[in-house]
Order: C-alpha cells, then sequence, then structure tokens
C-alpha cells in the first residue's frame, strides 16, 4: 500500500478510489461477485463468509447495495467488456435467484459480453438438498456453469470438515446439477486428518468418475484465524506428515491426467477446453473487478504496465452501509502496482499453470526488462534440476516443482 | 575535603543474585543518596542490559552521607562490583580503591563459587571483611547453618555476621554501624604530593571522558595540572565531584576520597586503569603498584551480515571501545564471510553482552564465527605465535608443539548432582585438584583447558546441575597439548568461519555434536545437504538435512495475489538473514548457536 491511499484505511475510513481517467476505460473484464453469508462456518475456512439469518441476507435491499455498487464501477470503467462472470462466497446458491439474474443482466447492460458467443457465468453452490432445489432456477437466471462444494466422499470425512451435507446428499446435488448445467465443477480437499495416500487415490478416482469436465482437488491448509488452526496448535489434528501430503499431491495429479482431466492449474484439472476461463483471467494476470463486501480487484491504469489493486470492506453491514453513504466502491484498500511489481505478480500467478509464462510477452505488457524481476540464473538451475521446464520461450513447473511452486517462486522472484 | 578518620571506603562482593545491588538500593535510600521519587529497583545498573539482565558488569562508586547513631556523620563510599567471572577484573579495582568489604551471602543459598573468589580476592587486597547474610525474609533462610558454612569453607569469623533483608530494609542501619566501627579509615598524608589511583574511566556524550579516582595522598581540585605516570600526558582538571550517585561538584577531593575528574580527555583508551595520578608541577616519586593488565581469554569473528555495514561496524565498535576498553578488535578477512573484524573478550558473557549492544543500539545484524581462545604455537624454527583464529595456523608441518591455555575452576554444587558434574569435568579433559564437603555441599577444585570451556561449559553445569552449580576460574598456565584443525564442511565445501581448533580426544564428540546442530539450524533446501566434520581429509561425522519435499499453496485466485506477495517478501526477508554458502543458505545466527551445543 502507498502512503497516500494508507492513510485513508488507517483511519478506518473507505480508501478513495483513482480520480478518474487513472484507470485504462475499456478493460475486458473478469467480473466476480462475492456474496459473503453461509448457514455455518466451516471450522477449515478463513473466506470472507459471514452467517446471517435469511432475513439478513434476502433480496432487499443487498439487491439495491449490489446495483449501486456496480453502476459506481462503471463509471469507473466506462468502456469496459465482459469476458466471464463468477459468483463466488460465501455461499452464492443461497443469493435469491432474482437476485442474481438482475445482477448479471445490469452486468451485460453496463459492460457488454466481449464476443457473440455466451460468455461462462459461474456460481458456486453448496450440494445440499436446499441449494439443489434452487439449481434450475438459477439456470434460468442465466447461470451456466457451476461449481458444487462437495469436499468429501466420505460422510466421516465431512463431518469433520464441518460440512452441512452427507455423501448422499452431495451426489444427488450433483446429479440435479449435471441435468441443468452442462459445465459442473467438483471440489474435494485432500490431506485431511486421518487420511491415507491410499484413501485419497480411492476416493478421487470415484470422483473423476462422476463425468465432470472440471475438478478441483485441494490440499487442506490450516489457514491462520481458523478453529481447525487453534485444533492444529492443541496438536488435536492428525495431519498427513509432508511424504504423505507430498504423494497425495502427486498422486492428485497422476489420476486426473490419467482419467483425461489434466492439471492445467496447481489445484485445477479439467478436460482440455474446459478449463475455468474466469480463474483463469487471475492466473494470467488479466482485469478483473470484484463486486461485493470483501471482493478484491485489479484493473489497468491508463498509462502502460501501472495497475491498481482494490479490496472492498469486508463486513457486510459495513460495506452496505458505505455503498448507502454515497461511498458505493465502499473500498477498504487501493493500492497501486508499479509495472515491475505488476510483472512479478504475472509471474507469481501465471507459474501456477501448466502453460506457464512467456517472459517476452510479459516484457510486452508491462514495458519492462524481466531481469529485473526475474533470476534468470536461477531458473536456469532449477531447470537443470528438474523443477521448472524451460521450452518454446516459456517458464513452467515440471516434475516435483509442482509440489515446490513457492518455494522456486522465492528462488527466481527478484 | 571530608577528614579522614570520619571516611570508610567500602566494596560489596557477593555471588551473583545473592543482593549486592539491592543491598546497595537500601544504603542509598536510608542515607537519602536520591529522594524517594529517583529510586528504582537496582538504581545502581544503569545499562539497560545489566537492567534486563539482572546482572552487573560495571563497577559502580556512590559516596553516602550517614547520620550515624553516635549523632555524627560519616562520608560512606560504596561499591557495587560485577559478580560475574568475566568482569572480575572489575572487582579487583574496586577492592584495590577500598578499605573494607561487605560479604554478602544469600542466607537460603548459601556459599557459592564467587562467594569464594571475590572473599580471596578481598583477602588479597588487604580487606577487613564484614559478613552480611542477606535474604532473612526467606523462609528457607538458615542464617545458622551458613555462618557455620562460612567459617567451615572460607575460614572466616562469622560469629559477628550481620542478618539482614536487603528487600524488607531489616537489619540494614546495623550494616551501616558495623562499617563506621568495624572497617579502618583510609590512610594518607594530605601535604604529601598527589597521588591518585585511576580505577576506572568512561565516555559520557556531554562531558567526555570521566575518570573515576581514589586520592591516596595529596588532592585533586579543578584547575590543577595533572600527570598520568604510566602515559606521562598532562591534563588541566576541569571538574571534580562525587557520585551522590548522581554527579555532584566538590571544591577538591583529598587523601581517602573517592571521585571523579574530567580533564579534557578524548578517549578512554587514553586512559590506563590503574595508573597513578599526580601533580604535574609536584610530583611524587613512587607510583601505586597498579593492577594486572585485562588480557582477552576469548577472540572471534564479527561480520556484517550486509557487506554494506562493514564501515558502519567498525564505526560502532570504536564507540564501544570509547567505553569499554577491554575489548579489542582488528579487521579480518574471512573467504567466506568477506569483511569484518577479529575481536577479543574477557569472556562468553563479555562477547554475547557486545553482540548484543551492537545489534541493539547499533542496529547491526552480525555473523559471529566460532569463538577461539589464544594458542601458543612453538614452529619447528623455534620462534612461538600467539593464535586465536583457527584460519591462521600455519601448516602442521611447521608446528613444533602447541600450547593451549588453561584455567583452575572452582565448583560447588549440592551432593546429588555430583556425579553429573565430576562426569561432566571428565569429559572436559578435566584435571581434578580438590574436593572437599561442606554440609551437603561439595566443593571441587578442577583445572580445565580453556578451550573446553568457552563455548559451552556454563550452560552444560546449569542443566546437569538443574542451575544449583556454581562456578568460578582463574586462569592458570599454558601447557601443551594434542590440538587438531577440525573443518565443517557444508555441501562438501570447507566454511572457515565455522572451523575450530579441538583437542584430538574431543574432535568425534565435537564433530558430531557440530553437525548434529547444523542439521537443526539449517533450513531444507531443494536438495539433500550433507554437513561433514573433518580433520584433514578425514571426515569424522556427518549428517545429511533431506531435500524439501513439499512448499505449495493450494488456492490462490485474485483476492490472494497480495496475501501471496507478501508472503514471498516474508521469505526473501528470512533469506536475507543468511548467508549463502555455494547454493546453501545459513542463517545467521548459525554460526554461534551452532557451538552452543545444549544437551547431549
Ligand atoms: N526475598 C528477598 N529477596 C531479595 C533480597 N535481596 C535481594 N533480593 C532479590 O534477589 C534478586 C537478586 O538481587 P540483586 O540485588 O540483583 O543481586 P546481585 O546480583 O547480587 O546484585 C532480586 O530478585 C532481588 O529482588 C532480600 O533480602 N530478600
Ligand atoms: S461454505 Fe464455503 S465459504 Fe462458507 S464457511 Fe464453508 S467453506 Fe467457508
Ligand atoms: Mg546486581
Amino acid at each position: 500500500m502507498t502512503t497516500v491511499e494508507r492513510a485513508g484505511s488507517r483511519q478506518g475510513l473507505p480508501a478513495a478510489p483513482p480520480v478518474p481517467g487513472t484507470l485504462k476505460a475499456d478493460p475486458v473484464l473478469a467480473v466476480y461477485v462475492h456474496w459473503p453469508f453461509c448457514l455455518h462456518k466451516c471450522p477449515y475456512c478463513d473466506f470472507n463468509s459471514h452467517v446471517r439469518s435469511a432475513a439478513e441476507r434476502g433480496h432487499d435491499p443487498w439487491s439495491e447495495h449490489y446495483l449501486a455498487s456496480l453502476a459506481a464501477w462503471a463509471r469507473q470503467l466506462p468502456a469496459a467488456r465482459t469476458a466471464t462472470i463468477f459468483f463466488g462466497g460465501g455461499t452464492p446458491s443461497l443469493m435469491p435467484p432474482e437476485l442474481v439474474s438482475q445482477v448479471i443482466m445490469r452486468i451485460l447492460e453496463i459492460w457488454p459480453p466481449v464476443d457473440d458467443a455466451p460468455i461462462e457465468i459461474t456460481l458456486e453452490a453448496n450440494p445440499t438438498s436446499v441449494e439443489a432445489a434452487r439449481l434450475a432456477d438459477l439456470r434460468a437466471a442465466g447461470v451456466n456453469r457451476v461449481s458444487l462444494g462437495l469436499q468429501a466422499l466420505d460422510d466421516a470425512a465431512l463431518a469433520v470438515l464441518g460440512r452441512q451435507h452427507s455423501v448422499a446428499e452431495g451426489l444427488a446435488a450433483l446429479e440435479e446439477a449435471q441435468r441443468h448445467f452442462a459445465r459442473v465443477n467438483l471440489d474435494l480437499i485432500h490431506s485431511r486428518p486421518g487420511q491415507t495416500p491410499e484413501a485419497w487415490a480411492a476416493e478421487w478416482s470415484r470422483a473423476l468418475a462422476l463425468g465432470t469436465e472440471h475438478l478441483s482437488g485441494y490440499q487442506l491448509t490450516i489457514e491462520p484465524g481458523t478453529r481447525f488452526a487453534t485444533l492444529h496448535r492443541m496438536h488435536r489434528l492428525d495431519l498427513p506428515d509432508e511424504t504423505a501430503a507430498a504423494d497425495m499431491l502427486l498422486l492428485t495429479r497422476q489420476l486426473a491426467a490419467a482419467a483425461g482431466r489434466p492439471a492445467y492449474e496447481v489445484s485445477n484439472f479439467a478436460r482440455p477446453g474446459a478449463e475455468c476461463r474466469h480463474n483463469l483471467a487471475y492466473w494470467r494476470h488479466q482485469p478483473w473487478v470484484g463486486i461485493g463486501p470483501g471482493a478484491h480487484g485489479r484493473l489497468p491504469g491508463a498509462s502502460p504496465g501501472e495497475w491498481y489493486g482494490f479490496a472492498a470492506i469486508r463486513r457486510p453491514e459495513e460495506w452496505a452501509a458505505a455503498v448507502r453513504s454515497g461511498k458505493p466502491l465502499a473500498l477498504a484498500e487501493v493500492e497501486p502496482v508499479d509495472p515491475d511489481q505488476a510483472m512479478r505478480d504475472a509471474l507469481m500467478m501465471g507459474l501456477r499453470l501448466a502453460e506457464g509464462v512467456d517472459p517476452s510477452e510479459l516484457a510486452r505488457r508491462f514495458g519492462r526488462n524481466t531481469d529485473t524481476v526475474i533470476d534468470f540464473v536461477r531458473a536456469r538451475d532449477l531447470a537443470e534440476a528438474g523443477y521448472l521446464r524451460v521450452a518454446q520461450g516459456r517458464i513452467r513447473p515440471a516434475g516435483d516443482g509442482w509440489l515446490l511452486l513457492d518455494r522456486i517462486l522465492a528462488e527466481i522472484l527478484r | 575535603m571530608t577528614e579522614i578518620s570520619r571516611i570508610r571506603n567500602f566494596a560489596i562482593i557477593a555471588h551473583i543474585d545473592h543482593g549486592k545491588s539491592t543491598l546497595a538500593d537500601r544504603l542509598i535510600q536510608i542515607c537519602e543518596g536520591l529522594s524517594e521519587r529517583e529510586m528504582r529497583e537496582q538504581v545502581l545498573d544503569s545499562m539497560e542490559i545489566e537492567r534486563e539482565r539482572g546482572i552487573t558488569i560495571k563497577a559502580q562508586t556512590v559516596r553516602l552521607e550517614y547520620r550515624a547513631r553516635d549523632g555524627e556523620t560519616w562520608v560512606l563510599n560504596l561499591m557495587d562490583t560485577p559478580g560475574h567471572v568475566d568482569f572480575s577484573y572489575e572487582v579487583s579495582r574496586s577492592l584495590a580503591a577500598c578499605e573494607g568489604s561487605l560479604l554478602i551471602v544469600d542466607a537460603s543459598q548459601g556459599v557459592e563459587a564467587q562467594t569464594l573468589a571475590n572473599v580471596y580476592q578481598a583477602l588479597e587486597a588487604d580487606h577487613e571483611i564484614i559478613p552480611v547474610l542477606n535474604k532473612i525474609d526467606l523462609p528457607a533462610a538458615e542464617p545458622e547453618r551458613v555462618k557455620r558454612q562460612i567459617e567451615d569453607v572460607i575460614g572466616l569469623d562469622a560469629s559477628d555476621a550481620i542478618c539482614v533483608s536487603a528487600k524488607t530494609g531489616e537489619g540494614v542501619e546495623d550494616v551501616l554501624e558495623a562499617i563506621i566501627h568495624r572497617l579502618p579509615p583510609p590512610a594518607g598524608d594530605a601535604a604529601a604530593p598527589t597521588r591518585a589511583l585511576l580505577v576506572d574511566s568512561w565516555y559520557d556524550a556531554y562531558l567526555g571522558v570521566i575518570v573515576l579516582v581514589r586520592v591516596i595522598d595529596g588532592r585533586l581540585k579543578k584547575g590543577q595540572t595533572i600527570r598520568m605516570m604510566a602515559t606521562g600526558a598532562e591534563y588541566e582538571i576541569d571538574e571534580v565531584g562525587v557520585f551522590t550517585p548522581k554527579k555532584m561538584p566538590v571544591a577538591s577531593l583529598g587523601p581517602g576520597e573517592i571521585g571523579f575528574i574530567t580533564a579534557g580527555i578524548k578517549e578512554v583508551a587514553d586512559t590506563r586503569v590503574g595508573d597513578t595520578i599526580t601533580d604535574a608541577r609536584r610530583p611524587c616519586t613512587k607510583p601505586l603498584p597498579g593492577f594486572r593488565p585485562t588480557r582477552s581469554v576469548v577472540f572471534c569473528g564479527l561480520f556484517p551480515a550486509d557487506a554494506a555495514d562493514y564501515e558502519h561496524l567498525r564505526e560502532s565498535l570504536a564507540k564501544l571501545r570509547l567505553n569499554d576498553a577491554s575489548f579489542e578488535f582488528e579487521p579480518e578477512t574471512s573467504a567466506a564471510l568477506g569483511f569484518g573484524f577479529r575481536c577479543g573478550f574477557l569472556g562468553m558473557l563479555h562477547l554475547e553482552i557486545v553482540q548484543e549492544r551492537l545489534r541493539r543500539e547499533f542496529g547491526l545484524e552480525l555473523i559471529t564465527t566460532s569463538p577461539s581462545v589464544v594458542y601458543r604455537v612453538h614452529l619447528t624454527d623455534g620462534t612461538v605465535k600467539e593464535i586465536h583464529n583457527p584460519a591462521d595456523m600455519p601448516d602442521p608441518v611447521r608446528i613444533a608443539k602447541i600450547e593451549e591455555p588453561w584455567i583452575e575452576a572452582t565448583i560447588l554444587v549440592p551432593d546429588e548432582f555430583l556425579g553429573a558434574v565430576l562426569k561432566l569435568c571428565e569429559e572436559r579433559r578435566g584435571i581434578q585438584k580438590d574436593l572437599t564437603y561442606a554440609g551437603s555441599r561439595a566443593m571441587l577444585v578442577y583445572e580445565l583447558p580453556l578451550n573446553e570451556v568457552v563455548y559451552d561449559f556454563y550452560d552444560r553445569l546449569k542443566s546437569v546441575s538443574r542451575g544449583y552449580a556454581s562456578f568460578d576460574y582463574q586462569m592458570a598456565d599454558y601447557r601443551e597439548g594434542d590440538l587438531v584443525r577440525m573443518t565443517i564442511l557444508i555441501n562438501g565445501e570447507p566454511v572457515d568461519a565455522l572451523s575450530v581448533l579441538v583437542h584430538r580426544s574431543q574432535a568425534e564428540r565435537r564433530g558430531r555434536m557440530l553437525v548434529k546442530r547444523l542439521k537443526e539450524l539449517i533450513p531444507r533446501h531443494l536438495f539433500k545437504i550433507p554437513i561433514q566434520a573433518a580433520i584433514g581429509g578425514k571426515i569424522i561425522a556427518r549428517e545429511t538435512i533431506p531435500a524439501l519435499r513439499k512448499d505449495v499453496t493450494a488456492k490462490c485466485y485474485g483476492g490472494d495475489v497480495s496475501r501471496k506477495r507478501k508472503l514471498l517478501e516474508k521469505q526473501k526477508a528470512g533469506k536475507k538473514r543468511m548467508r549463502a554458502f555455494g547454493k546453501v543458505d545459513v542463517p545467521h545466527d548459525a554460526f554461534i548457536a551452532a557451538l552452543k551445543m545444549g544437551d547431549e
């Protein structure tokens, strides 16, 4: 954060948006909509999610707030177009379908689709029976891809993860989703307490056999401030050791590739062509805008290579109050990102992809010499050791490099 | 100037934590040296490190005016002395400025190693000694048992020992009365040519060098031209004063008095502790006996973690030396660490304190290399070299023999831990000279090679005796030893900053522990790292740090960019606190930490 912008947030005031004209007027956008409510807080979750009653998260007045916020962003980005829309959370499958529909329509009014083909519109859903019942309405609202938080195919594990659905309920929700949507993603979590690589291999194989074009397989991470973090500190979580966890990562990749859905990102697996286009925008460092409490955005500035990072106020009620009180962007932070830093971010995110990054393309995009941010000598060492592949002008992780990406980044980023 | 018969000069000596500083606080309070508001605990420990660690490093002096029970006012000069062995030279200086000592013994603990060492020093200085049993407010206090112990172990009459609680103040007045009645007044001739002992000196940002003096004959006053007899340098006195403990100017200092002078002296190094100060116009003929000069016993290399800080380190060392002439430094170059300084210290605590002050007061991040004692290397051509850096060791074919310094150590330990302490001393090549009992405590006298003591002996001793053993030592002599240079290889590359001289019989044990410690201290890398200890070409110990297997963020989407970047920056900052050896990053503090072996 720079001091100027921080000054506002330090005093608890929302940060000011950049003065009109500082942002590039016509980016092609990945539009992220954050719905911050859940029925229940999962013990591993550090997302911006809040448990509120049905009345507190109803259509009114949230519809008004989301639309006001969109209108404000429209003024910042008058000539933008939409590439993808993604409803994340929280639990967006709890959103009133008419609100989903209103938001989609308004987005496409202010920022028309980038091309004639229908754009990807994803919504995250929890596979409970209640939410499954809404899938048809959500389809009608314009959603064309769902991401189901199945998390495990083991009832005991689902209980440990604090999930509100059983395996049977989850599978029924999946069936329902597959009936309404051609594009479905399944989320699963591995390296759970007590899990062995063998058990995970069986479970993951079963998930792969469910026939979705896309799966996410995440390693359980103990995030600070969560209930799991507390249990972990008290040695009450029997997590797999490093060797087992590494084995599970490898198995996840191998089994998915064998089942025709190779990893295209560290934790994401898809049939070629079925990748999540919205998420690719993050990893390829393309512009995105975030609407809703705690949503982040990252947009190019008017001068080439300059970017701005945005973060909205996290608490739903505070966010709503800011929107109502004439600060419809409700920003907590605005962070100017200089070209070197933007290039570093692009590399950091891009190396998560199987396609990797093209340094000369980065140099063109950010107007900077890549030498200032990449230690190529170190990169070559790591390539020789088999952790990276440098070919056809691109750098990408290889072999065990996939398991060690953070360390590799620390080594090669200047 | 005070009437000499009304002056008493006394030191307070004690084992660490027996209550010297607390008793000094009480004495100052009774004599109203400080107001209620100015008083705080252990008021004489002024350095931040002293206050934090609860130890006294610099001797301190205070002039007190005591209205005695007889209605007369007496001038009492109190000297609080450091308790740690590293600073025992400070004790001997303070003792030379006084005629008597208060010997404080914790009545719940009894006699400890430094009690003994200090008493012997006080007796050598011809002191009258008043035993004081402190902490009698504690339920565990056993004054009668401790009195007997003082008589048995030290051979000092304890029948008149004074029982006090420095904490509650009980008995403290009796101590003041004993000082005026039982200690002798100083002797001296006011009419004779000026003769004063230079007890200590330190640097003050406002006044320049302040010199602490004890006047023997004649007097010191403002405007007087003085001569330092050892250096011949002459100065004009700017100011004469005493500590109450605040600095307070006085017209002059006469025989028997303790106080300070300032005289436009630029550096502490210009003054020589133990020197005799006399009048330049009317000099005395015979200087005072003075002190044995201090000698560095431990050396190590100090290198800036960031090479750009070299100048800053040089300036900081020079500034520290302004106030602590007891450490020395000279430039050193290391193949692994670049430019730095070879520094000499009075002991390991002294080393740690200087290192800590450089870090805290000057913001320096340092790499400290293996501490070494001073070896005498006899070459085949008959010459003798003093060497304190393994890197300077001549080619073995040119060496006739190597001698190493030995100490005589006194250890007091409760019976139940005696076995463990004996084992420790034997492991460290100790030679037992004496083993006697005082009640349930054993008193051990051992000769030990200093090189086995400097790194971690004290820590180990505390650990094997659960903190109940006490330890003191003095330098003894040099003896021939079968010493070899042990090299540490990290990932196959020798690291000169970690090489040490060890006795052949100890090499394997030390080597095994060193590589084991390094294995814990060096973080895992993308590849496995062998760590070896070698003598000549022969590997005597080996450990391997396994390669890192997994380090990847599972979820990383749009909102995670800033967080992830901060994580990377943290990782990079961590890397800055490491030094690369070939492809291996070694944390800066691993160098010194590796030598602190901990439990075996
Ligand atoms: N109970 C009790 N504690 C004391 C007494 N005198 C000193 N202490 C405590 O003993 C510890 C060491 O005292 P200090 O004066 O620093 O000892 P020094 O190391 O000899 O200077 C401190 O925690 C004091 O508070 C006493 O008479 N009674
Ligand atoms: S449902 Fe998702 S967002 Fe909500 S608490 Fe659970 S993991 Fe977090
Ligand atoms: Mg003290």
